[in-house]
């Protein structure tokens, strides 16, 4: 945390203004710039290819882990492969999160592959916030690919927002969810100017009482171009809610695909698209507050994505 | 104090012109309380959008404390002090109630006066603050939000169209109650969109629109009597098809 940049880029995606309590890594420019470990949560770098390995011990409870990456260096092109291994019982929250500030005129890129392994009854939070900026005309690119594994019982929240400033992005998330394991995903996005976004999140329900929820929502201004394509398969006796919200302004396009699949008979799953402008009365009503009328979109937006 | 001087409003084109309000006049003077009623598809709540600048007219003038704000935006209306609470109010993802009133307020509005106007409009305050102002309200619950949005702010004009629409009967004796104070104490006057006996009794003046145009108007002891009459004869104020005397 040496400078300003890297101070405004981590408290942006991690909300850190100081040295994280409980165990943190931070990755600045594709190298290790910072670290520590705690008695229950042990961070190491793998041997074969870039990344770390995350080990969260059975039972711990109410402590969190911080994996912030920033990238500052024009024309830098970054992979890491990141593992979780979340042992039983534990409930933990773990912020990740990229800031890429490209003042150069070069493509800079940040690929994340995370796994996650979240043991019997365990639950985990997972927030991941994106961040673009930098007055350089070089395209800043993020493409995260999430894999979860969920045993029995356990339970994982993911917050994934993407708020402004990344050119290109493609997500891809896929989920396994054994017996009772339940998963809650938050999906945010805002595309603006020329930018592309792409989300495919595929959920596996497979064992016995699977419960899944994916909420997405995302407004689309400028001349932006964002697909989703969340799907849920149902492969025994579960349920799932995919949802689906755009706002579109401007000459936007979105396109949401939303598939629901279930091999087994007792599968309920259900899904809702909608794309729309934003609604005039809700401009209306906000302008008889006194409002302008772009004060009042921001409001919306704000409130959409919150 | 507003007047509105012969108001019109029309659709369409010239060939085949439908006139929805159709040279309206009226003055309503501070520290009054007027309720305009009259069957459906009268003129009324299209009259109150005017007033708030919702729609422009096509003739006519509308002076409020002695300012033409007939060109105005419903954004300079609004910074000019006249409020409007919504027949149909809007539902809004991810804002809360007290992220609503606080909107209204213009600033953040501290949590014990957000729950005296929820409390006020007969929701129970501790359980609404946090509640989102989507569809997981009821119809009668986002109404009463919406009549909360004008309590929050301190207006030279409160227009409320059909604020009874969705609201039980038993809420509704306490919104009377409500609607009763808040003319007392926080807006200089108040026009209520209605069709209900209980809010008329309230009124100072009453103004009846029917097919665009003022049928009537007159002070409440003048004019209630003769609406009642009709409500038992031929007149239904809840809007099926009426004839007029």
């Amino acid at each position: 945390m040496s400078d300003t940049i890297d101070s405004a880029l981590l408290s942006e995606i991690a909300d850190l203004h100081a040295v994280p309590a409980g165990a943190y890594n931070i990755r600045k420019n594709g190298a290790a710039s910072g670290r520590r470990s705690t008695a229950n949560i042990e961070i190491t770098t793998k041997a074969d290819r870039p990344g770390i390995d995350i080990r969260i011990a059975p039972f711990t409870k109410n402590e969190s882990v911080h994996i912030p990456v920033i990238i500052t260096e024009t024309g830098l092109d970054d992979k890491v492969y990141n593992d979780f291994y979340i042992g039983e019982g534990a409930d933990v929250l773990i912020v990740a999160g990229c800031g890429i500030h490209n003042a150069g005129d070069s493509k800079t890129q940040h690929d994340g592959i995370h796994r996650f392994f979240i043991g019997r009854n365990a639950r985990v939070r997972y927030v991941e916030k994106h961040v673009g900026r930098g007055e350089g005309t070089g395209e800043r690119v993020l493409n995260p690919t999430t894999e979860v594994t969920q045993e029995e019982g356990s339970v994982c929240e993911m917050e994934m927002v993407q708020i402004k400033g990344v050119d290109s992005t493609l997500r891809q998330t896929t989920v396994h969810l054994a017996a009772s394991a339940k998963l809650i995903v938050t999906e945010r996005l805002l595309t603006h100017g020329a930018q592309k976004a792409r989300s495919n999140i595929d959920v596996y329900l497979d064992g016995a009482d699977a419960s899944a929820q994916i909420v997405s929502r995302s407004v689309a201004k400028d001349k932006s171009e964002q697909v989703f394509y969340p799907r849920a398969v149902g492969n025994n006796l579960c349920k799932a809610h995919v949802q689906c919200d755009s706002i579109i302004m401007d000459s936007a396009k979105i396109r949401s695909i939303p598939e629901i699949a279930a091999n087994h008979s007792e599968a309920q799953i259900v899904h809702e698209a909608a794309i729309g402008r934003i609604n005039n009365d809700q401009l209306v009503k906000l302008q008889t507050f006194g409002m302008d009328e772009a004060r009042a979109e921001d409001v919306i937006i704000r409130g959409f994505l919150k | 104090m507003l007047e509105v001087r012969d108001l019109s409003f029309s659709v369409g084109s010239s060939a085949q012109k439908l006139e929805i309000i159709d040279s309206v006049s009226f003055t309503l003077d501070d520290g009054k309380f007027l309720v305009i009623t009259g069957p459906n598809g009268g003129g009324k709540s299209t009259l109150a959008r005017l007033i708030m600048g919702i729609e422009k007219p096509t003739s006519g003038q509308i002076i409020f404390n002695g300012t033409d704000i007939t060109r105005m935006s419903v954004t300079d209306r609004a910074r000019a002090g006249i409020g409007y609470a919504f027949q149909h109010p809007p539902r809004f993802k991810g804002m809360t109630v007290h992220g609503l009133l606080s909107l209204a307020y213009g600033e953040d509005l501290p949590k014990d006066k957000c729950c005296e106007f929820l409390t006020n409009v007969g929701l129970c305050s501790m359980e609404y603050l946090d509640r989102e102002v989507d569809a997981s309200l009821s119809g009668g619950e986002l109404k009463r939000v919406e009549i909360a949005t004008l309590m929050a702010r301190r207006l030279g004009l409160a227009i409320f169209d059909e604020p009874e629409a969705g609201i039980d009967l038993w809420s509704f004796k306490m919104l009377v109650e409500t609607f009763r104070q808040m003319t007392r104490d926080r807006h200089d006057s108040v026009i209520i969109i209605s069709h209900q006996e209980r809010i008329m009794q309230l009124a100072d003046e009453i103004i009846v629109i029917a097919d665009g145009r003022v049928r009537s108007s007159g002070s409440r002891e003048d004019l209630l009597p003769q609406l009642l009459g009709e409500f038992d004869d031929v007149c239904n104020l809840k809007g099926n098809t009426v004839k007029y005397r």
